[in-house]
């Protein structure tokens, strides 16, 4: 399955694996954020809507 | 209706939370089909031999890169006239992505540079406007970063994004400007002869439908975490006033 590369295999799969690890953590990291976030957020609104009543 | 209701933070996400899974998974399958064609299934070239592979990464991210610096322009563009703080918070969401556009177009040019033209690096107009791109993107986050007041730190890296379009632009149309340098003209074109070969032009399509598709779930999702981290500064605010 995998294709015959020849004498440039070294280039291709690191321009493969930096480029796809590139949108992997890119990715990874954008949705940890946004978890992060929503979570902060749910906590506070519920912390308030306590205090106030 | 017009788009400028899309201005109001609540109506914004409602819109976004309904697309953004539909844009994802549709990102996802142009990617796979796009990368996985591209790479298992597409012949070397006559020339450049397997390396021709690394096209279906480098001319997407390239594009993104400089597309999401429009993007930020005009969402700057559009804070900058009509103080709409989700179009500040987009343009902050989308730099980071830009960023990493940009990495990768350096980082995989650099790997087939040096097979193909025996070296990693050199001071090429196209090169050198992406490696300043690059710096602009790193200035722009941290000029968010240091900025305490939020509507500041738009107006400031508003400005910072009209001064880094011209950065942009060079890095489209250097290799057109200056007829020097080793970098070569458009991979797609109109005109036959200048185009990528047949064989290569689907698979390269869907890989840039893929990166723009991509790009664009990431804005909203990222775009979403902004909100959602500027109403808690609010609230944490008003606890404190309380």
């Amino acid at each position: 399955m995998m294709p015959e590369l020849g004498k440039y295999a070294g280039a291709v799969l690191a321009s493969y694996g930096v480029g796809l690890g590139l949108v992997v953590a890119l990715v990874g990291a954008s949705l940890w954020r946004g978890a992060k976030v929503r979570r902060l957020l749910r906590e506070v609104e519920y912390r308030q809507g306590r205090t106030n009543g | 209706m017009s788009i400028w209701e899309y201005a109001n933070p609540k109506k914004f996400m409602q819109t976004s939370g309904w697309l953004l899974p539909w844009v994802s998974a549709l990102a996802a399958v142009c990617l796979m089909v796009g990368l996985g064609w591209g790479f298992f299934l597409t012949p070397d070239d006559y020339r450049q031999g397997s390396t021709v592979k690394i096209i279906y990464l480098h001319v997407p991210a390239a594009m993104m890169a400089i597309n999401a610096w429009v993007m930020m322009l005009v969402a700057s563009l559009i804070w900058l006239v009509r103080r709409h703080h989700v179009s500040a918070l987009a343009a902050k969401a989308a730099a980071p992505i830009g960023l990493t556009m940009t990495l990768i177009a350096l980082v995989t040019g650099a790997l087939w540079g040096q097979p193909m033209w025996g070296t990693w690096w050199v001071w090429d107009p196209r090169l050198t406007s992406f490696l300043i791109l690059g710096l602009f993107y790193l200035g722009y986050i941290a000029l968010w970063g240091a900025v305490e007041d939020p509507d500041t730190a738009a107006d400031l890296t508003g400005v910072l994004c009209i001064v880094g379009s011209v950065f942009a632009v060079l890095s489209r149309y250097a290799v057109n400007f200056w007829s020097q340098g080793l970098h070569q003209g458009a991979s797609l074109s109109l005109d036959k002869e200048e185009n990528v070969a047949d064989v290569f032009y689907l698979p390269l399509l869907i890989c840039i439908a893929g990166f723009v598709l991509l790009f664009v779930a990431l804005v909203l999702l990222r775009t979403r975490t902004e909100i959602r981290a500027r109403r808690v500064q609010a609230l944490l605010a008003r606890e404190r006033m309380a």
